[in-house]
């Protein structure tokens, strides 16, 4: 890419650092405790190598064999923090290059740090500072909160590990589907937090990557299950049309306008053929469901020929597995296609009692009030939607509504938003909880 | 590692055991003393407790005299209603063995503190 200033230059050395890092400390940390048995102590020996190499290989340069870097200066601070605890001491002055981190042992630390015992803030925690080697700090940005905060929960999450007795293992056969879950839920989070983020965050850790990698590894090591290759599909099918979602202002750009020329349709055939080979094995779960709606999207060649019926369809079959309002609301905006905008609000309607306060149930409505000319009703609902919203590019399109009234008309147009915004607050809004602010 | 459940019951489960003809009540001891027979060699005490209403709490911390009051120190709709104490190698097994409990429909899980001789 020509005409790179030399920020950008610095943000790319800074994105290489971190996926050099993220590539190697997981590795080390899953031998590591392997080795010594000691979760919390493992964790703390990677995470100083961490901030050690992201000191130094800026000034000093990147290693030749950044593992062996890293391995060295864990083990050294290992050796002078455990003076006096023998037993570890002689583990670690036993340790040899290369650290032997079989694949197994590297679900083993996923599983752990995904554990049900512990709480999903911590689990997210946990599995970036360990698994993907981000620092504290690097986590504590991500998520905008105090670094203080993310450091007392990593430190809670590790006591606990040590004090109740979770162990350090793979899942038996008869657990593994729901503690799959678990870290499957993790990777999503991370994705929904990633595609949250606007220019705002640009300066911040990509999560969305995070989240690829993630599940990447996971796929790798757990290839027979599905839901994994289908949560893979869907972050990928997400990526691939990522630089179509902003326009150079930074603003929302709805999927009926989106310059489909600007997606990466490579990206996208392959993705779909990593949902085709898990729709093979079958056993539907709902991210390969999810991911099937969309690359619905993600295929149609315009917006007028999107299968709206496969649509309606697919949600019917999420709605079955996984029942909840949100899925309704996704199916009733995709019935306005299929049966009509009348039909479609008598839908979303229905949902008043479970989603009152989700900003989007109340944009959804708006946009239909507005399609069946009933426009002093759409106004009402999309303030009431913008009181409920903290997301500035979502305030900045309601305002925009509100003022100029059919601006962006169509519940169609709206689809990309509301599935964004809707994945993203599934996990900080369950369905007819108040929102959060922030 | 040592364990302890304490099994907690709610409201709802005391009525509906209450409910209960007294062949199912037997039935449901019968189930409960079967995953005790099953998980015997884990198990390392534990008993049923009497119901809240015969608890007393002594308070220390409320002046220069203990108070003594009638019934549970948190007044709730779920109640401890008896403990286990078990001993198994990690929370995974406590958390199987748990999963199939065919009694109260919450158990706390709570890891003990576990002190070296001479400590304590």
């Amino acid at each position: 890419m020509g005409g790179q200033g030399p920020a950008e230059h610095r943000a790319d050395a800074g994105r290489e650092l971190e996926q050099l890092v993220r590539e190697h400390a997981g590795r080390l940390a899953a031998g590591l405790v392997r080795i010594t048995g000691d979760f919390g102590t493992a964790e703390d020996l990677v995470q100083d190598a961490i901030l050690a190499a992201l000191q130094r290989w800026p000034i000093e340069g990147v290693p030749a064999r950044p593992d062996a870097w890293l391995f060295t200066v864990a083990r050294n601070r290992g050796l002078d923090v455990l003076r006096r605890q023998h037993n570890y001491r002689s583990k670690l002055a036993q340790l040899r290059l290369p650290v032997e981190s079989a694949s197994d042992d590297r679900l083993r630390l996923v599983f752990t740090c995904c554990h049900p015992a512990l709480s999903r803030s911590a689990q997210i925690a946990l599995t970036l500072r360990v698994v993907c080697g981000l620092t504290t700090a690097q986590i504590a940005r991500a998520f905008l909160v105090p670094e203080t905060t993310v450091a007392q929960r990593i430190t809670r999450a590790k006591r606990k590990i040590t004090d109740a007795g979770i162990p350090y293992r793979m899942p038996d056969p008869d657990e593994l589907a729901a503690r799959l879950r678990e870290v499957l839920a993790v990777i999503y989070l991370l994705l929904n937090e990633g595609y949250l983020s606007t220019a705002e965050r640009a300066q911040s850790r990509d999560l969305v990557d995070d989240a690829d990698w993630l599940a990447a590894q996971l796929h790798g090591l757990m290839p027979a299950e599905p839901e994994v290759a289908g949560l893979l599909a869907l972050i990928r099918l997400h990526r691939a049309r990522a630089d179509a979602r902003f326009d150079p202002d930074g603003n929302l750009v709805l999927l009926e306008q989106q310059d489909r020329s600007n997606w990466d349709h490579e990206a996208i055939a392959e993705a779909s053929r990593l949902l085709q080979q898990a729709a093979r094995r079958h056993r539907p779960g709902p991210y390969q469901l999810q991911a099937a709606i969309v690359a619905c999207h993600a295929e149609a060649a315009d917006w007028a020929s999107t299968d709206w019926e496969q649509i309606v369809l697919l949600y019917d079959m999420l709605l079955h597995l996984a029942p909840s309002p949100l899925v309704r609301l996704h199916r009733a905006i995709a019935r306005r296609f299929t049966a009509g905008p009348a039909a479609a609000l008598g839908e979303v309607d229905a949902l008043a009692d479970a989603l009152d306060r989700y900003h989007l149930y109340h944009a959804t409505r708006a946009d239909l009030l507005r399609i069946l000319g009933r426009a002093a009703a759409a106004r009402a609902a999309d303030r009431r939607a913008l009181q409920l919203t903290a997301n500035p590019a979502e305030q900045a399109l309601l305002r925009r509504r509100i003022l100029w009234g059919d601006e962006t008309r169509g519940a169609g147009r709206r689809v990309n938003s509301v599935e964004r915004v809707a994945r993203a607050d599934t996990r900080r809004r369950p369905a007819g909880s108040s929102p959060s602010s922030g | 590692m040592k364990y302890v459940l304490l099994f907690v019951e709610t409201e709802q489960f005391e009525r509906d055991f209450e409910a209960m003809s007294e062949a199912d009540r037997e039935r449901a001891f019968g189930l409960v003393y079967q995953w005790m027979d099953d998980n015997a060699d884990k198990i390392r005490g534990g008993n049923k407790l009497q119901s809240a209403d015969t608890a007393t709490t002594v308070r220390l911390d409320a002046g220069s005299e203990p108070v003594v009051t009638d019934g549970p120190f948190v007044e709730g709709k779920e109640v401890v209603s008896g403990y286990t104490e078990v001993e198994v190698d990690d929370l995974d097994q406590v958390l199987k063995m748990v999963s199939t409990w065919p009694g109260c429909p919450i158990v706390e899980i709570r890891p003990l503190l576990e002190m070296s001789a001479g400590q304590g």
